[in-house]
């Protein structure tokens, strides 16, 4: 099974992670001026690149904290991990 | 719970630790407070501190889990709220929330080894070792006691599970 690497707990089975999206989408700042389609595609529009991309991962069966790391999408590699 | 003293390794349930959760910023003011009520640092990532009234386990970076025998809950809360004082921390009585399991022998890390990816060779997990991890599939608290003595804290909705499984993967060892 391929180790992740936690920032606080270092290497550990990747079934001890759960996934949570890209990382680095910015809260709306007055959400109540968005039309609906604007708050949609805050909601659930993605970016998909083919290549290195940054993530949110939480380490749920450890110290459940959330961290940001980048994964290669193309290879699951995980070039780096950040809190 | 089971007992089995075959091969090497023995189960023994500690019931009824005390157990509270204390959560505090590092390197704060409360976390001080805390470390001068214990006579002790809190425990780096991974890690565990024995202090005078209490195992300390680290949790995460602000959280921590003190163990206690049975009926310290009052007294250890206290002393510690009265240390913290106005400062931002809390204190909380999870005892609840976890049994624990004592596992010793020489057959100990042959046994979790079945189910558990943590590497328990005292090179890489020497004694004082406090992690959490999946043992199978059910979430511990693996605690480090001896190369031959491990502690586990489990919920005990997941305890009667896990003791049927410690059995069944020792009784081939």
């Amino acid at each position: 099974m391929q180790l992740l690497t936690c920032p606080w707990c270092g290497d550990r089975e990747e079934a001890e992670f759960r996934y949570g999206g890209q990382a680095g989408v910015p809260y709306p700042a007055d959400p109540r001026a968005l039309s609906d389609a604007e708050w949609g595609r805050y909601l659930f529009v993605r970016d998909n690149p083919a290549g290195p991309f940054a993530e949110r991962w939480v380490h749920s069966a450890g110290c459940r904290r959330w961290f940001t790391a980048v994964r290669d999408t193309v290879t699951h590699e995980f070039l780096r991990e950040a809190p | 719970m089971t007992a089995d003293a075959l091969n090497g390794f023995h189960l023994e349930e500690l019931p009824f630790l005390t157990q509270l959760s204390l959560r505090a910023g590092p390197g704060g003011p409360a976390a001080a407070a805390v470390e001068t009520a214990l006579g002790d640092p809190l425990p780096a990532p991974c890690t565990l501190t024995r202090a005078r009234d209490a195992d300390v386990l680290w949790l995460g970076p602000d959280e921590f889990l003190l163990l206690a025998p049975p009926g310290r809950q009052p007294y250890l809360a206290h002393e510690l709220r009265k240390a913290i004082g106005p400062e931002f921390a809390s204190v909380t009585d999870v005892s609840a929330q976890r049994t624990t399991l004592d596992l010793s022998g020489p057959g100990v890390t042959g046994v979790l080894a079945r189910g558990c990816a943590i590497d328990l060779d005292p090179r890489v997990s020497p004694p004082g070792t406090c992690v959490q991890t999946l043992l199978a599939r059910a979430g511990v608290i693996l605690v480090v006691d001896d190369p031959g003595r491990i502690r586990l804290l489990v919920r005990p909705s997941c305890a009667p599970y896990l003791t049927d499984w410690l059995a069944d993967a020792s009784a081939g060892a």
